[in-house]
């Protein structure tokens, strides 16, 4: 389709990549092309870097918290190692929406493993380092199977000569003890406020989005360090404030970049993001310290019918009592003990109203 | 002739009634003609499906209710063949993958895959709206349930075939959806109706259905519908159900509180006596005489989670002593991580009955 659209009228393919273009995500469309744009992560980007220079590089282990750059960093990496053209050939991308059974190392990892490496046009080498090897990137690897972990073991070793491993997870506990003694590691810290900052600038001006104060921080507190959150949430909140009328006036002839005329606001952002506003965890916290279990029911019920999430109130209740200086540190120690139960039993996936009410009751007998 | 549930349903999203601002920010959202993956969440009966398929309604026109279901072969690794229905419409499918149980993964790669690597052409050109509809749009029904292996499949095709796919996740609580899905989608938070809203919603029903009540006085009436409103606990749907039953039992309806005791389903009625046994008889004996009663209930298809939960409920009703109260809180919050952890529910069932025997019996 693609082809005969080519053949026809270059024009009308313009027309489709930019529309294409329009329906990526923000997330997508931003993402570092090269290494030097992934944001705050200098430490791992410096020993990348000089590792490209020497076109030497070990099999690596990339972990961190969610929209740290992880991801990004690889593939930013391969680009520049390979280039579009010898990418396809040379990087093996396996994630956890792909069958990542014992089965599939053995075959198609191992098979991939084991090819040697295709030459590259002298065009490509020009350009780039394609450095003789290949890259293998695993993803989300913490969602693999311990046995499909040991099977990949033998495999790293056997074909280093010509083929590179990129393990990346979230929590490195989960990756076998000798599958990451193999890697050398990279730790992604939560992005700093600067950094992600001027990315979020960078990607308002971009897009032309109408901000109002104090936005952005809004936006990286709530989304506290993950930068693909932080991007969601702006991208969000611009569709909706993106509000009736102006999108008549806009694409006449395919053109959507609209003229926002509508801000976006700090309440607004708190909407999108699911965060409890300030003033109802301060009534909940009050309720909790009346100690009247009347009072605590209806008010869990309560809760409970505007659907707000159990993790969530949780999370901020966490923050209110902790952080409550006339709470003394050993009611304080109770109550996180409290906080830290409920949660787990959350995690594993209780009645939210049985175990909210269970909260609330316990730090109200422990206050 | 249909439920008035599915008859009075609103079909776009100027017929919501309820939760304006949310309406207006789904209309933006549809206006554009584009949006990004949604986590639509909130309690059961508060309106989440019926906002979803207005929103649908209105991107795509009325052929989103064009439905038909498709019944799709999977084979897991095991080489077993697993049946699954689809319901789907030109521009929709709408999945319930935790009717697998622990295949649900083998479900979200294959078919979602399937769905997104191939780009929805859209021919019509007579919608309303210049942009083309270059995605479809993917239902997934009970996202909570869906096991971790699932949602980690998810996360990678939720951004690799973003441009050709939208998802849509539908749960009642999102403290199970892992961190990562979280933060691929927008968030849509829709509360259970208020008494008000659900009041508006039955008297123009029972004006388009020229209901007769056994009195005429307005007031009255308003209170009776408000109680209606009270039992089902902001479960609009529940609430639509009973006014029916409530209207089809009597040719008019008789506006004393006795004729709301109708709507108690039987295993509640069971449950509230199960609870008053457990208050008046702490005895070996009666856990015995307990232990059938519970059978029952769970050879009916109750869900165990459900008959704790209720039974805790009704168990603080009747006993007085706030420190008892808040032991059997805290009983029901550990027996109910068991029963989840746990695979034979009757244990720990019984094994909360006793506990709470024993609790009572202390006081």
């Amino acid at each position: 389709m693609t082809s005969v659209l080519m053949n026809k009228a270059t024009g009308k393919l313009d027309q489709y990549e930019e529309e294409r273009l329009h329906h990526t995500p923000w997330v997508e469309k931003y993402r570092p092309k090269k290494l030097e744009d992934v944001a705050s992560q200098d430490h791992a980007v410096t020993v990348l870097q000089r590792t490209i220079e020497s076109a030497n590089l070990p099999h690596m282990l990339f972990y961190g918290p969610p929209g740290t750059g992880k991801t990004s960093t690889i593939l930013a990496l391969a680009k520049t190692l390979y280039g579009p053209r010898l990418y396809k050939t040379r990087v093996l991308e396996l994630n956890a929406s792909d069958e990542r059974g014992i089965s599939i190392v053995r075959e198609k990892i191992k098979n991939f493993a084991r090819l040697t490496v295709s030459n590259p046009t002298t065009e490509d080498l020009e350009n780039y380092p394609c450095p003789p090897y290949k890259i293998i990137i695993l993803d989300e690897a913490d969602s693999m199977t311990n046995d499909a972990q040991a099977a990949l073991r033998r495999t790293i070793e056997n074909y280093s000569s010509v083929t590179r491993f990129c393990l990346i997870c979230n929590y490195i506990t989960r990756i076998i003890d000798p599958l990451a003694s193999r890697c050398s590691k990279f730790r992604f810290k939560p992005l700093n406020n600067d950094n992600a900052l001027n990315r979020l600038k960078y990607i308002a001006e971009e897009e032309k989005i109408n901000l109002s104060e104090g936005v952005l921080e809004e936006v990286l507190k709530i989304s506290n360090g993950d930068l693909r959150k932080a991007i969601t949430f702006l991208q969000s909140a611009t569709k909706l404030s993106n509000s009736l009328e102006d999108v008549e006036m806009a694409d006449e002839d395919g053109n959507f970049e609209s003229e926002t005329t509508s801000k976006i606001t700090v309440n607004g952002i708190q909407e999108i993001a699911g965060v409890i506003p300030d003033d109802i965890v301060n009534q909940l916290a009050n309720t909790i310290k009346s100690k009247n279990i009347k009072s605590i029911s209806s008010q869990v019920n309560e809760v409970i019918l505007q659907g707000r999430s159990a993790q969530q109130v949780i999370d901020q209740l966490h923050d209110k009592f902790i952080l409550d200086d006339t709470i003394n540190s050993i009611t304080k120690n109770k109550i996180a003990g409290i906080l830290f139960n409920i949660d787990k039993r959350l995690n594993n996936g209780t009645d939210e109203h049985v175990q909210l009410l269970n909260l609330f009751v316990q730090i109200s007998n422990a206050l | 002739m249909s439920l008035w549930v599915d008859k009075y349903r609103p079909k776009s999203l100027d017929q919501l009634s309820y939760h304006d601002s949310i309406t207006h920010n789904l209309r933006a959202l549809a206006k554009s003609g584009d949006f990004p993956h949604l986590l639509v969440y909130g309690p059961s009966g508060a309106g989440k499906k019926t906002r979803i398929y207005a929103t649908l309604n209105e991107i795509f026109g009325a052929q989103v209710d064009k439905l038909k279901i498709d019944v799709k072969t999977f084979v897991t690794s095991s080489n077993r063949k697993l049946e699954f229905n689809v319901l789907s419409s030109p521009y929709h499918l709408e999945i319930t993958p935790s009717d697998m149980g622990n295949n649900d993964r083998v479900v979200i790669q294959d078919l979602l895959k399937e769905v997104a690597s191939t780009e929805q052409v859209d021919f019509s050109n007579q919608s309303s709206s210049k942009t083309k509809h270059r995605f479809k749009v993917v239902v997934i029904n009970e996202a909570d349930s869906l096991t971790r292996d699932a949602q980690a499949a998810l996360r990678r095709t939720m951004e690799k075939y973003s441009s050709n796919t939208r998802l849509i996740l539908v749960c009642n609580s999102i403290s199970n959806i892992i961190p990562p899905i979280k933060s691929r989608t927008l968030l849509i938070r829709i509360p259970a109706p208020s008494i008000t809203d659900m009041n508006k919603i039955f008297t123009t029903i029972s004006n388009k259905e020229s209901l007769k009540f056994s009195s005429n006085d307005s007031q009255e009436v308003n209170q009776f519908l408000s109680n209606i409103g009270h039992s089902c606990n902001g479960n609009l749907r529940k609430g639509l159900l009973s006014f029916e039953t409530l209207s089809i039992q009597s040719e008019t309806i008789s506006l004393s509180p006795n004729s709301l005791s109708v709507l108690k389903l039987d295993w509640e009625v069971i449950i509230k006596n199960l609870s008053i046994t457990i208050r008046n008889n702490r005895n070996v004996a009666s856990l015995a005489k307990v232990r059938v009663v519970l059978y029952e209930l769970l050879s009916h298809c109750i869900p165990p989670r459900i008959i704790l939960k209720t039974l805790l409920f009704n168990l603080i009703e009747t006993v007085n002593s706030e420190y008892v109260v808040s032991q059997l809180i805290e009983l029901a919050s550990i027996f109910d991580e068991r029963l989840s952890l746990g695979q034979k529910s009757i244990f720990h069932l019984e094994g909360f009955v006793a506990k709470a025997m024993v609790a009572i019996d202390k006081m």
